[in-house]
């Protein structure tokens, strides 16, 4: 939206005026819709005039005016923040409603200072409350949120102060019926019996007030009530021992004071200091919390509130107990209640996690076995309810959290990862960046060869679950699965016991620790491979291999590594055939096998067998051929006595007999469906390749000689049907040349092209991919200078 | 707590063209430290607390857009049905992600969020905040602005109406303190705002 800086000022000058009235009318409030309009929509300053913006600061002092004009005013000035020369101020107002609203203006600016002054001028307007006076309700939460941007706001003693009030409103707002304030007019003396305080499933309450009780109309201090636990965690957090904002308390004290803080919390509680004495009552408010959660609310926003109840009074506890361990016994025994509740209630599954985070937290000091219960968190949780995007979310969270907690104890985390692994199959957007934090502490050397089939097979997991949620019976509600898949194309497993058996498997809740090879379901679930969560899914693996192989590097010794190693290349032929998928995991597995062999070099020579098959078999050539090349530059590098001295003549000549085939076989037939294109790199790498090999067995010399002259002809002039463009056929023959060039001097072929350890260690550029090059280009040069020379 | 509350344009999942913008934001409190000792315009610090925003708006509708293509949702969903019942705003597509320390908020945030026929509502919230609280709120809010602005008939425009958003906002997420209200505790609020701001 354009508007010029004169226009603007121009519109700002009739909006002051209309402002200055007495009564500003509607005009005014539709000018300052605009004007909010204008500088919120832009990300750059819109500059207004100092005295306009002053005037926009006096109506939201006294006297007051109309709420949407203070608010707009208000949302203006917050919108220009940070703002220099802001004259507003706290100091002299006292109605909280206003004192609210400047306070929002104030706490944007991001001046520490200026949020301290701002939380004591509420503190002790907070302080000042007259019975009769206007409604606190504004001011709780501008106190809470001056606390948490400044901490230290408040000192030791209004600290204390603030406690004793919040004692009081969260312990003894009044159970009787607020009565209506404006009792204007007259009305029936039926109409002014105030009803019950109620619970949420409609008994009459007989307990203290809490943000589950109901009524037709609250008083002042049952709305305190609600804010005072609104705020309650982070006040305990920012105010506790060794919180932020925690003024220096003599820890000894605690320690000794807890025992008898145990035995005295029935009786005097009064007695207790007043931050004691907030703990006291916190626990209380928790225990009541859990108790009315239980009751089968009557609406439904209510039966939603109570599970944020319970998930609160759960973390409120935690705090408590990690505040003052004397709280653990009671706590434990009413956790412990509610855990067999919540476990059997499939609709209170996310009260779980902070459950079972309070377990793990407070198990060892109290005893307890956390461990059935992260099981039954980890394995059968996922199974249940992989389909609930919040409730995933916020397993992996607690995954990740837990994690500091379960130290060395991963024993239950990593025998459960086919489960988690569920979660994220069906919701791999939003958590795959958290699964490559997740993953390290996921895999070890007993899981690493399990995980990574499960990692290449992740979009068959989200196909296969997608096939369990249609099949199962329960599915009457609005479908979770992509609907637009009709049910007619759906495979049907039940006639066959070993695609059952291959789809248990891979539907399993806990590592088995003997891989399967999936192939026929692959091929089963191949009419689901096009849907969009399986894309999705497939898109987020590349990443995730990443992470993993980076994890695993950092332990595996050299049994595995070549486990892997032989997986990888095993693999690369059997994935689900999602679209675009092969072509992207064979990118990453080609890099990931030339780090394995880079890592390992003697690899090469332990996996010759393995190797052999691989390049002799062709189907390296499907997807891009990467891996494929991987292998023989990593056959050219690592296929020598240097690097391990079982490396026998023999292996390097049948492997030469291999390659020399499959170069044979790539350039000489035309392509087709069966063999596709062979990519240039490829061609070369085989080239390189051979010629590295013949330099470690001379005899060899005269055979790639031979078929290399006959590549730079076939390079010269492209034979009909090649689809290669001008350039890789010139790149191919310039390498051609260069190798040919290196092969006259064999002594020097062998030193460039198989340098030893010391001689390869510094090497002047790091990059592989331009030092053999930089190499051959040099020689040749040299051999061809030398050539003019020479008579003939 | 809550960082930020936004409302941002969803665009359709097959609609290739146009960009996300961000219909309304309310930013509670200033994220940077003042104990930052390099020194910082005003100007730069506001133009990037708007790219934050606008970072979370863009997450969320990529989000929103994939969530729908891989439920195999139409895209007809995103029209507004002409019927007169309220919007079954637990079906609508909502869930969360987390943002990493630094990208683009200095501290670890965590973001929940609805998607609404074609608008997306969110909540930035501090690391470690009650979701189940938040995503109650976040229904709620979703429900009051569409009833009390009218969203869902046509050429009702949400941009020029801040202050009614203000008055919600102002009640239901004071300072962006997520409340624990029940049934009655909201209609009690809602009464009380349908006073001071008649339709």
């Amino acid at each position: 939206m354009e508007v010029r800086e004169e226009e603007l000022r121009q519109f700002c000058s009739r909006i002051s005026a209309l402002l200055r009235k007495e009564e500003p009318g509607p005009e005014a409030l539709d000018a300052l819709r605009r004007l909010f309009l204008i500088v919120s929509a832009t990300k750059y300053d819109r500059k207004l005039e100092k005295a306009f913006v002053d005037l926009l600061q006096t109506v939201l002092c006294p006297p007051a005016r109309p709420e949407p004009l203070q608010l707009l005013c208000a949302a203006i000035l917050r919108e220009m923040s940070p703002c220099l020369g802001l004259s507003l101020s706290c100091d002299h107002v006292q109605s909280p409603w206003q004192l609210s609203l400047v306070a929002s203006v104030l706490l944007a600016q991001g001046d520490r200072k200026q949020v301290r002054n701002v939380g004591q001028r509420v503190f002790k307007v907070l302080e000042s409350r007259q019975p009769e006076g206007p409604s606190l309700r504004p001011l709780l939460p501008a106190v809470s949120k001056a606390a948490s941007l400044a901490p230290g706001t408040l000192r030791e003693d209004q600290a204390n102060l603030l406690n004793k009030r919040l004692v009081d409103w969260l312990r003894y707002a009044s159970v009787p019926q607020g009565l209506p304030h404006s009792s204007g007019g007259f009305f029936t003396p039926r109409a002014r019996q105030p009803g019950p305080v109620t619970e949420v499933d409609g008994a009459v309450a007989t307990d203290f007030f809490t943000v589950l009780s109901t009524a037709q109309r609250f008083t002042e201090d049952q709305w305190l009530n609600v804010q005072a636990f609104s705020m309650l965690r982070a006040w305990l957090q920012l105010s506790g021992p060794g919180g932020p904002g925690a003024p220096d308390t003599d820890d000894k004290s605690e320690q000794e004071g807890s025992t008898l803080s145990v035995l005295s919390a029935a009786s005097s509680a009064g007695r207790l200091p007043p931050p004691e004495r907030l703990r006291e009552k916190a626990f209380e408010y928790c225990q009541r919390l859990i108790e009315q959660s239980n009751r089968r609310a009557l609406r439904r926003a209510d039966s939603d509130l109570q599970k944020a109840c319970l998930v609160e009074a759960v973390l409120v506890l935690d705090v408590l107990c990690r505040q003052d361990p004397s709280f653990l016994y009671r706590t434990l025994s009413c956790l412990k209640a509610l855990q067999a509740r919540l476990c059997g209630d499939p609709t209170c599954v996310r009260a779980l996690l902070p459950l079972a985070q309070f377990f793990l937290s407070h198990g060892e000091a109290a005893a307890v076995d956390s461990e059935a219960m992260c099981q039954h968190v980890f394995s059968r949780v996922p199974a249940e309810h992989f389909h609930s995007p919040m409730l995933a979310f916020e397993l992996v969270q607690f995954c990740r959290d837990s994690l500091p907690l379960l130290g060395r104890n991963l024993s239950a985390l990593r025998r459960s990862f086919p489960s988690l692994l569920k979660l994220l199959a069906w919701n791999s957007p939003p958590l795959t960046s958290e699964f490559v934090v997740l993953l390290p502490s996921l895999v070890d050397a007993s899981t690493a060869v399990e995980m990574l089939h499960a990692l290449l097979d992740l979009p068959c997991l989200t196909a296969a679950l997608d096939l369990q949620l249609r099949l199962s019976p329960a599915a009457s509600e609005r479908p979770l699965w992509d609907a637009s898949l009709r049910t007619t194309s759906c495979p049907d497993t039940s006639q066959d016991p070993q695609l059952q058996g291959l789809l248990q498997h891979l539907l399993r809740a806990e590592a088995s620790g003997a891989p399967e090879r999936l192939a026929p379901l692959h091929l089963l679930l191949q009419p689901m491979a096009g849907c969009a969560r399986v894309l999705q899914c497939a898109e987020a693996v590349p990443t995730l291999l990443q992470a993993f192989f980076s994890a695993v590097t950092q332990f595996a010794d050299g049994a595995l590594t070549n486990q892997l190693a032989r997986l990888l290349l095993e693999r690369s032929d059997s994935l689900y055939q999602v679209p675009g998928y092969e072509a992207r995991v064979h990118q990453v597995l080609s890099a990931q096998f030339l780090g394995l062999c880079q890592r390992r070099p003697c690899l090469v020579v332990e996996l010759a067998k393995e190797l052999l098959e691989f390049v002799g078999s062709g189907g390296g050539l499907r997807g891009g051929g990467s891996v494929l090349t991987s292998v023989v530059w990593a056959v050219g590098e690592y296929l020598a006595v240097s690097w391990d001295r079982r490396c026998t003549v023999d292996q390097i000549n049948k492997f030469f007999e291999a390659l020399e085939a499959l170069l044979f076989e790539v350039t000489q037939s035309r392509p087709s469906a069966t063999l596709p294109q062979c990519p240039p790199q490829l061609v070369t790498a085989l080239m390189t390749t051979l010629t590295k090999l013949a330099s470690r067995s001379q005899d060899l010399i005269p055979r790639v000689s031979l078929f290399l002259s006959k590549m730079r002809t076939l390079a010269q002039s492209p034979a009909a049907g090649s689809l290669r463009c001008r350039e890789d056929e010139r790149a191919i023959g310039t390498r051609a040349t260069e190798l040919l060039n290196l092969l006259k001097m064999p002594s020097v072929a062998q030193f460039v092209l198989t340098p030893s350890v010391e001689v390869a260690a510094p090497r002047y550029h790091r990059d592989t991919n331009t030092a053999l090059p930089l190499a051959l280009r040099t020689v040749s040069r040299l051999v061809e200078k030398e050539a003019g020379l020479l008579p003939g | 707590m809550v960082h930020a509350f936004l409302i941002h344009t969803l665009r359709a999942p097959q609609a290739e063209e146009g960009l996300c913008r961000v219909l309304y934001s309310c930013v509670f409190g200033a994220e940077n430290s003042p104990d930052d000792p390099r020194p910082h315009g005003a100007e730069r610090d506001r133009l990037l607390c708007k790219e934050q925003i606008l970072a979370v708006a863009r997450q969320v509708e990529s989000m929103c857009r994939l969530q729908q293509q891989a439920s195999g949702r139409p895209p007809t969903d995103l029209q507004p049905q002409p019927s007169d019942e309220p919007m079954p705003l637990h079906e609508a597509p909502r869930g969360a992600f987390r943002l990493a320390a630094g990208d683009p908020f200095r501290e670890p945030r965590t973001v929940v969020w609805l998607g609404v026929l074609s608008l997306g509502f969110a909540l930035v919230l501090d690391a470690h905040e009650n979701l189940l609280l938040a995503e109650n709120t976040l229904r709620l809010l979703a429900r009051l602005l569409l009833d009390h602005l009218r969203l869902l008939a046509p050429g009702t425009n949400l941009l020029l109406r801040a202050d009614r958003i203000e008055g919600i906002l102002t009640r239901f997420l004071p300072h962006g303190q997520l409340l624990f209200l029940n049934d009655q505790f909201v209609q009690s609020l809602e009464k009380e705002f349908s006073a001071a701001w008649p339709r």
